[in-house]
């Protein structure tokens, strides 16, 4: 039995964002793999929970009329990892959220719960902000969309108006941040399974059509800071840059001037740090790769 | 104040209904209201896998699903895959055949996920399987002979070779 005051369940988003004006102390629960965990360690004991579980509404992943990729709050991990549309345009976050937990966590765990937690260690967080994704959120007053990296506010807090009664409806990836783009994302953690990343980094790029010249490169990291964030100046070391070793090196290097991690119980700034370097080279390196680059 | 919720679902075949407390988990409904103590309490956050289900036939951690969310599901735990006179299923025997098992705490959940993988009739490398079975915890058997026998139920489900 969980310590919970009340359940109501949601039966529509129009229902929800009404339940949510109605009990403003309630705590929104997707697929409770934070949640219910939370309540059983006594941190959310005693509280009154919307569940938004049962909204099939807000699953799947589709191009919309606008050709963003929309994914829908409520997907799961497994499913976002199996979806042809993520596979063919932004396999990375497939992978990337395919390194959530275990195989029983990615069947529950959805990405509006992963994003929503505000957590900087979310798997699905950096390859987000790499990709400029775009939050949707529906309220009272319909709905309304800010970048990602808007969407964080602090630790543990994102924008979502609980006086609007809002709820996370969806995250979409635009046609500009997608098109010939190919990323990679490398997860450092202690165990290649049910742990928490230590550091994580996720590059994309998109080359010239000879190949040889990086038109975009983007990087955002998960743990270098209290919220998941881009590495600006690295990607200015790469952006118009040729693709060479030279280059990987410098954006690299580059990544100490954004990043700024702290010391922790599982690993020290100068360690994350280190990694930090070493994982930003990894991740330029494959996503050129992808991309149908050589690195002479 | 208590609050209840009529849900119908279907249980390892049978279509049931249940006033269910809506604090309950799904564990405690399987266990509770219909016995079925081939799932575990054992971390009881999700980590350990022993309380395992399959649900619409993907697995999930029934100490972190609440009762009320098994409205309208069809819910399988391990005692489904006996026969009508208790004979063990492929996959049961092989854990038996391959000493996958010691204090058999973990074994139902693990068997449960054996039987998603299976399910897909696709043939998976070893490390896939590892991968694929890393949502569970095993303190006795090293997890070496619990690979071996869902490899061994795969293979032959395949019609593959086995050594």
């Amino acid at each position: 039995m969980y310590d919970l005051k009340a359940l109501y369940e949601a039966t529509s988003v129009q229902n929800a964002v009404e339940l949510r004006l109605e009990h403003p102390e309630a705590q929104i629960i997707a697929g409770g793999s934070d949640v219910l965990v939370q309540m059983r360690e006594g941190k959310r004991a005693g509280k009154e929970l919307i569940s938004i579980y049962g909204l099939d509404e807000l699953r799947g992943v589709t191009i919309d009329a606008d050709e963003n990729i929309r994914i829908g709050s409520l997907t799961s991990f497994s499913h976002i990892t199996r979806d042809p549309i993520i596979q063919k345009y932004i396999n990375v976050l497939g992978e990337a959220v395919d390194m959530v937990g275990g195989p029983q966590i990615r069947n529950i765990g959805t990405i509006g719960g992963n994003t929503c937690n505000g957590v900087t260690s979310a798997d699905s967080a950096s390859t987000l902000h790499a990709w400029e994704a775009i939050v949707e959120l529906t309220g009272k007053n319909g709905v309304r969309r800010l970048p990602i990296k808007d969407f964080y506010i602090k630790a543990g807090q994102v924008d979502i108006r609980v006086e609007d009664g809002e709820i996370q409806t969806a995250i979409l990836i635009p046609k500009a941040s997608y098109e010939n783009t190919f990323g990679h994302y490398i997860k450092y953690a202690m165990r290649n399974a049910m742990d928490i990343a230590t550091l994580g980094c996720s590059v994309n790029v998109r080359l010239s059509p000879d190949k040889k010249t990086i038109e975009r490169a983007r990087i955002a990291y998960g743990v270098a800071g209290p919220v998941p964030m881009r590495a600006e100046s690295a990607e200015a070391a790469a952006n118009g840059a040729p693709s060479t070793r030279e280059v990987i090196e410098r954006f690299g290097l580059a990544v100490l001037n954004d990043i700024h991690p702290r010391d922790s119980w599982r690993a020290s700034k100068a360690f994350r740090q280190h990694i930090a370097v070493e994982m930003a080279k990894r991740c330029l390196l494959e996503s050129i790769r992808l991309a149908g680059g050589e690195i002479e | 104040m208590s609050q209840y919720k009529l849900i119908r679902c279907t249980i390892n075949g049978k279509e049931v209904e249940r006033m269910i407390d809506v604090r309950a988990s799904l564990t405690d409904l399987l266990r509770n209201d219909f016995h079925l103590t081939s799932v575990k309490k054992g971390c009881e956050v999700g980590e350990c896998g022993a309380c395992n289900v399959l649900i619409d036939g993907e697995c999930y951690n029934s100490c972190i699903y609440l009762a009320a969310w098994a409205d309208g599901k069809n819910i399988r735990t391990l005692e489904s895959l006996t026969g009508p006179n208790g004979e063990l299923s492929d996959i049961q025997q092989a854990f038996l055949e391959e000493a996958a098992i010691q204090c058999g705490f973990c074994t139902p959940g693990f068997i449960m996920t054996a039987v998603e993988i299976l399910e897909t009739g696709k043939l998976y490398t070893r490390d896939e399987l590892r991968k694929l079975l890393s949502g569970h915890l095993c303190r006795c058997t090293g997890y070496e002979n619990i690979l071996n026998a869902v490899e061994k139920t795969m293979k032959r489900r395949l019609g593959m070779p086995t050594e």
